[in-house]
């Protein structure tokens, strides 16, 4: 559904990604792990279309991706509301107007617990309200591809736990390929289906692990544990070569 | 005991039983509320910023009434309150309309001018490299150096009064602008990029609203100059306006108008202020900046 050939990708004289081939299955959650600068951030960028400078292909459907595309969102690690709009303003940010009836920001905000929250000013949400807001204005166009880099790194454990689960259901309700960025590995062994470590300095893959658990899954599934031993070793290595 | 309860203060606490033939301190109703959070008894905001200047002038009245000071000086307030009734019969009202019409007049275009240059030097880099150095030089050259310059090319009559405040009014509201722009968070830039928002369509949904702050800013200090920069226009060739009551007063040697037309700039300025201010508050409220609890 989603193919990403990265011949290269520098910044200056630095290579960062590349050359790498990666292929995302329709509805399917993916994590990217790997050591700091090991271009996970960089990689979500290029295809979110943010980044033009690097050599390679990203095709949907086997149509190519050029630049932004709608189908595509990203969610950041911080929720960069605009601060000036309301939670339902910021829902229907950069959409057309004739597409603006209101339905769908309610029945977002229903979703992501949000109800009677959308003429909040970002300033009076708590972080894990701001980051559903953010996942929210991230489904606004109906993406098939959602892009989540480190959306909950800054969230306390308990509301963190709840947004991974409520990430789950979204993924599920609108069959959301999902490729997303985190430095956690019981979040990623939680939420995936496949697991891919990055190297650092370029290359191809590390490692590429797909998780052998049925959903709904245990948090403290003691199945998981040698694979979880076996991503921390591979990752302590790649921190020793970097 | 009836029906009321009471507070008895003493070993024991509050809800200790009282000692035989206590008198209870404080009487409640069953309504009453016992355990009030104090409360500070505050005058009101504007009640406090008279403070000061209400005991000068106070200080000022007991000074020169004693003695201490001599009235052609110092002319007492209640004289100067004197003075402005007596002018307020001859006229007042033409030269304070002049004066403020002068400044919004000079304030606009002077604002109008900033804003534009502003945001072409934040947001076009050649833009920025042509004009920036030479703005920046020009605001280093003092209000007054102006003058002779203006007086040669535009005469005595209002063209060079509006200009010389535009003047004044440009280089602050210059700096708000293009400093706003250029500092609004990169990353809601980038949202804006992720959403297809056209170049215009940025500047008005994202720079704008983010560079807000700055931009108020830069007016509030802006519409300050104006009024400094009208006074100095007015000083030097004008035959109405408040610069002109100056003149006037110290050429008739009556500290009083002097005293008088400076309480009335100082009056009209704050008003001015007062406004732009309540404006920021009502533009800005979205913003999660520090407020001091006193200071809300």
């Amino acid at each position: 559904m989603l193919d990403i050939r990265i011949d290269s990708k520098s910044y200056g004289d630095q290579k960062v990604l590349g050359p790498l081939h990666l292929q995302l299955k329709q509805g399917e959650v993916v994590s990217l792990l790997g050591a700091s600068g090991s271009g996970k951030s960089t990689l979500l960028s290029i295809v979110a279309g943010l980044d033009r400078d690097w050599r390679g292909s990203l095709q949907l459907d086997g149509a190519p991706l050029q630049g932004v595309h709608p189908a595509i969102s990203l969610v950041f690690q911080e929720p960069r509301l605009f601060p000036w709009l309301t939670v339902a303003e910021n829902l229907r940010f950069g959409l057309p107007s004739a597409d603006d009836c209101g339905c769908e920001v309610d029945l977002l905000l229903e979703e992501t617990g949000l109800h009677g929250l959308g003429q909040r000013l970002p300033k009076q949400l708590s972080g894990g309200q701001a980051q559903r807001a953010a996942i929210a204005r991230g489904l606004m166009r109906r993406p098939r591809v959602l892009l989540l880099d480190e959306p909950f790194s800054a969230v306390d454990a308990f509301t963190r736990m709840k947004l991974q689960d409520l990430l789950l259901r979204i993924a599920a309700h609108h069959q959301l390929t999902i490729l997303q960025v985190t430095h956690d590995i019981d979040e990623a062994l939680y939420l995936s289906d496949r697991i891919l470590v990055l190297p650092a300095g370029g290359g191809p893959l590390s490692g590429e692990f797909s998780v052998p658990a049925a959903r709904p899954r245990s948090r403290s599934d003691a199945g998981l544990l040698p694979l979880k031993h076996q991503i921390l070793d591979l990752l302590h290595l790649a921190e020793q070569t970097a | 005991m009836s029906d009321q309860a009471a507070i008895y203060l003493g070993q024991g606490g509050a809800h200790a039983p009282p000692a035989a033939g206590a008198e209870p301190l404080v009487q409640r109703t069953p309504n009453a509320v016992l355990h009030t959070p104090a409360r500070h008894r505050q005058l009101p905001r504007w009640l406090l910023g008279l403070l000061l200047p209400a005991a000068l002038l106070a200080a000022a009245e007991l000074a020169v009434r004693s003695g201490t000071l001599a009235p052609n000086l110092l002319p007492p307030p209640s004289a100067i309150l004197e003075t402005i009734a007596e002018l307020a019969l001859r006229g007042l009202a033409t030269h304070v309309a002049a004066s403020t019409l002068r400044v919004a007049v000079g304030f606009t275009a002077g604002a109008l001018a900033a804003i534009l240059l502003g945001a072409a030097t934040a947001l076009h880099r050649p833009a920025h490299a042509i004009f920036d150095p030479s703005v920046q030089a020009l605001r280093a050259i003092p209000s007054l150096a102006w003058v002779p310059l203006l007086l040669l090319w535009l005469g005595i009559d209002e063209a060079p009064k509006l200009v010389l405040i535009a003047i004044g009014a440009f280089f602050p509201v210059y700096m708000g602008v293009s400093a706003g722009i250029r500092g609004v968070d990169r990353k809601l830039v980038e949202v804006a990029r992720l959403y297809r928002l056209t170049a215009a369509q940025q500047a008005r949904q994202v720079l704008l609203p983010g560079a807000l702050p700055s931009i108020l800013t830069g007016l509030r200090n802006g519409l300050g100059m104006a009024w400094m920069f009208m006074v100095a226009a007015e000083l030097i060739a004008a035959s109405k306006g408040l610069g002109y009551l100056l003149s006037d007063g110290r050429e008739t040697s009556r500290a009083d108008i002097v005293l008088a037309t400076i309480l009335l700039l100082a009056v009209l300025g704050k008003a001015s202020d007062s406004l732009m201010l309540r404006l920021e508050q009502r533009l800005l409220a979205w913003r999660d900046s520090f407020e001091s609890p006193d200071h809300a």
